[in-house]
């Protein structure tokens, strides 16, 4: 990871899963969260859209468009008001990205020069509609120019170009220079939720992105082009994520339902 | 006018000191003329004279404390004026009495303190009769809304339909479909997800003329776009199209689909309704169509429609007659009882029903209420079943601080106190955010056992 882990804090949107798994946290606890599970990490309570984890530092999982940018605005407040050194980093999509709160935090993170990094993760349609129908200028990297903050478009689909802009961006924002904004090129491959057939762009687009940009299908063929894995250690390797997620989704099936008496719970904090 | 009257100079002052006279009987003033020092527990602050004339009594001694505000101070008839004095002033109290006058008898001496006048009552009309023998079509809420809209633009061009996936993705419950097809896509008009913009825009459009119906995708988000938490939102839009004196109507579908959770499946009806200036906030139960979309247009006032999600594919007969047009405010009786009363509207009337078919097999003679309409809330209908009860008992999903429910029992309390033998029972959503696991999601929502034993708590059955 290009952030320090358990030290930089991390806010996402509703698509929430892999910021989990890449924080380390349990593959159990986030899939039994999807089923609402009592061993889920939010005690399947939150679901899908609302894991949290206080330890990592991870602020969620937040269901309202374009929340995270503000919300993720305040840790880099934090950082800046105790000196700790952390930083910020806030992701959300190319929809959320025309939503007002999003200007108004970015007006705030450069005017106070707050160790933010903004994520605009722009995967070309907010729900069915593509940017071009929704967005006056759709490089949404120049969306700071107005408040003078810098941005970068990165090839979302190489990890190699993701961790180098997240880690350019990240010093900058931790050396006390301010804000900082990333865009995040990538595309999703299945509707936005599952009764969307995704009618709104061809099969080959979809296709095309698949066969040609597959992020992990490039790291593939890169580890065997220069004789960093063989086809049978890459083999070896996804039967080892299969069986993690088997072992998930396992767990997720059978641990059960969160006790009756927990529709009182965690509804404020006890002192 | 001779009087002089103790004056506020603040808009909360109700009394002051008079604590210097700067005139004194026989002296002729003129407009501009200080008159008196008055002490507020802000300032001292002079007294002008407004008119010409002479000084004929000064009616407050100087250094009289808590002279109330609109007592009459000094009199300065013009001349030629009668030297007269009016009557209040002639038994006006002592100066140092002027304190203890009642607070009812300040105010009706003074003309900016008068009462509230009451505040006009709302007429609902009732609903159409229906031709005999007419044809009733089943139809879902979904077609209902649909064609509802669709009639509207046929019949009007300044109508245009905008929001978050109407158009091209026929909308996100499938509530617009066919609309881009059949009027264009410059009335029917996909939106950025920016529902501020949006909705600010529409209303905007609307004071220009044109009838905007706004579509929001999941009611909920508006809401905590505005705070986070779950402060009623769509209040201040709303509130400037009601000025405007023009019509416009927003859409807002209420979701609390499985597996939400909290940020968008929760329910903030009573938010929207406790707002003045929305006329009507209708949350629909069963399919009306034309009652969907002619109210609003026929009323020049913005109307916000809560359209429950779990209900666009639920069916009821509609009536096949042109302009058939439902009346906003006015609550449906959907069946009839004398035992005991139960209110709902929306997803609670899907409890409040079932609850009820078995209540009666069991012969509880149940009045049951469709609300309907949330503002104008229709006060009449319930009151009156109430006093033939005395026993209400009212149903709803969202939560019970400052719900519906809290509102009608309010109501029940100061309209028909002397006619209940219980107290008003609430059956609401639990006080929780909405949980995501399954079993606690429906733990936290009501059920027709709670209705039940409500129904039988008001009625001391076992």
């Amino acid at each position: 990871m290009a952030s320090e882990k358990g030290k930089d804090a991390q806010i996402t949107g509703y698509r929430d899963h892999g910021h989990m798994l890449v924080m380390g946290l349990d593959p159990k606890g986030v899939m039994a969260e999807l089923t609402g599970r009592r061993g889920g990490l939010s005690k399947g309570k939150g679901g899908s859209m609302h894991m949290f984890s206080n330890e990592h530092r991870f602020y969620g999982g937040n269901g309202i468009v374009g929340a995270q940018a503000s919300l993720g605005t305040g840790p880099g407040f934090a950082a800046k008001y105790k000196g700790d050194g952390s930083v910020s980093i806030a992701y959300f999509g190319d929809g959320a990205a025309n939503q007002g709160r999003v200007y108004e935090s970015f007006n705030m993170a450069k005017l106070w020069n707050l160790p933010v990094v903004f994520i605009i993760e722009n995967n070309k349609y907010a729900m069915g509609t593509s940017i071009e129908r929704s967005s006056a200028t759709t490089d949404f990297s120049k969306r700071g120019a107005s408040f003078d903050i810098p941005g970068e478009q990165v090839d979302g689909m190489d990890v190699r170009m993701v961790y180098d802009a997240a880690k350019r961006a990240i010093e900058h924002a931790r050396s006390g220079k301010g804000p900082f904004i990333l865009e995040m090129l990538t595309y999703r491959y299945r509707g936005h939720s599952m009764s969307d057939p995704a009618k709104y762009r061809t099969k080959d687009e979809v296709t095309k992105y698949r066969r040609e940009r597959d992020p992990i299908e490039q790291i593939k063929a890169r580890l065997l082009a220069e004789g960093y894995a063989t086809e049978e250690s890459l083999k070896a390797t996804e039967s080892e994520i299969r069986a993690i997620v088997t072992e998930a989704a396992d767990f997720a099936t059978n641990d059960p339902e969160p006790d009756a008496s927990q529709l009182w719970t965690d509804i404020t904090i006890s002192a | 006018m001779p009087q002089i009257l103790m004056p506020a100079l603040s808009p909360t002052m109700e009394e002051g000191k008079l604590s210097k006279w700067l005139v004194k009987v026989g002296d002729s003033v003129k407009s501009g003329d200080v008159l008196a020092e008055i002490e507020t527990d802000k300032a001292t602050m002079e007294v002008e004279s407004v008119d010409e004339g002479v000084v004929k009594e000064l009616l407050v001694a100087e250094g009289t404390d808590a002279v109330k505000v609109n007592t009459p101070i000094a009199l300065i008839p013009a001349e030629g004026e009668t030297a007269e004095a009016a009557p209040a002033a002639k038994t006006a109290p002592e100066p140092a009495e002027a304190p203890v006058v009642p607070a009812e008898k300040a105010a009706e001496a003074a003309p900016a303190a008068a009462s509230v006048p009451a505040a006009p009552k709302f007429e609902a009309q009732s609903d159409p009769d229906l031709p005999e023998g007419v044809e009733m079509v089943e139809m879902t809420v979904r077609r209902a809304l649909n064609e509802a809209m669709a009639e509207e633009l046929r019949r009007d061009k300044d109508v245009f339909v905008m929001g978050e996936e109407v158009a091209e993705y026929q909308g996100a419950y499938k509530v617009t479909q066919n609309l881009l097809q059949e009027f264009g896509p410059e009335r029917i008009i996909d939106t950025p997800i920016t529902e501020h913009g949006f909705a600010g825009l529409a209303v905007g459009a609307a004071f220009a003329g044109l009838k905007p119906i706004v579509e929001f995708m999941t009611g909920i988000l508006p809401c905590r776009q505005s705070t986070r938490s779950s402060t009623p939102p769509p209040s201040s839009f709303i509130c400037r199209a009601a000025k405007s004196l023009r019509p416009w109507c927003s859409v807002v579908p209420m979701v609390w689909r499985r597996a939400l959770a909290r940020s968008t499946a929760e329910i903030i009806r009573p938010g929207t309704a406790t707002y003045p200036a929305s006329r009507s906030s209708r949350p629909i139960a069963r399919p009306t169509p034309r009652a969907c979309s002619r109210p609003p247009f026929a009323l020049p006032n913005p109307v916000v429609f809560l359209e429950n999600e779990i209900l666009y594919g639920s069916t009821g007969p509609v009536p096949k007659v042109d302009d058939f047009v439902l009346p906003i405010g006015k609550a449906r009786i959907a069946c009839k009882g004398a035992d005991v009363t139960i209110v709902s509207f929306s997803m609670g009337m899907r409890y409040a029903t079932r609850a009820t078919e078995k209540l009666v097999a069991a012969g509880v003679d149940v009045e049951l209420i469709d609300l309907r309409t949330l503002r104008p809330l229709d006060s009449d209908t319930v009151i009156e079943s109430v006093k033939k009860t005395g026993r209400p008992v009212t149903v709803e999903e969202g939560w019970p601080q400052g719900g519906i429910g809290s509102e009608l029992s309010a109501r029940v309390m100061e309209q028909a106190f002397d006619y209940l033998d219980a107290p008003v029972m609430r059956v609401t959503g639990k006080d929780v955010p909405m949980p995501y696991a399954a079993n606690l999601e429906k733990l936290a929502l009501p059920n027709v056992d709670e209705v039940i034993a409500a129904v039988n708590a008001v009625t001391y059955r076992s």
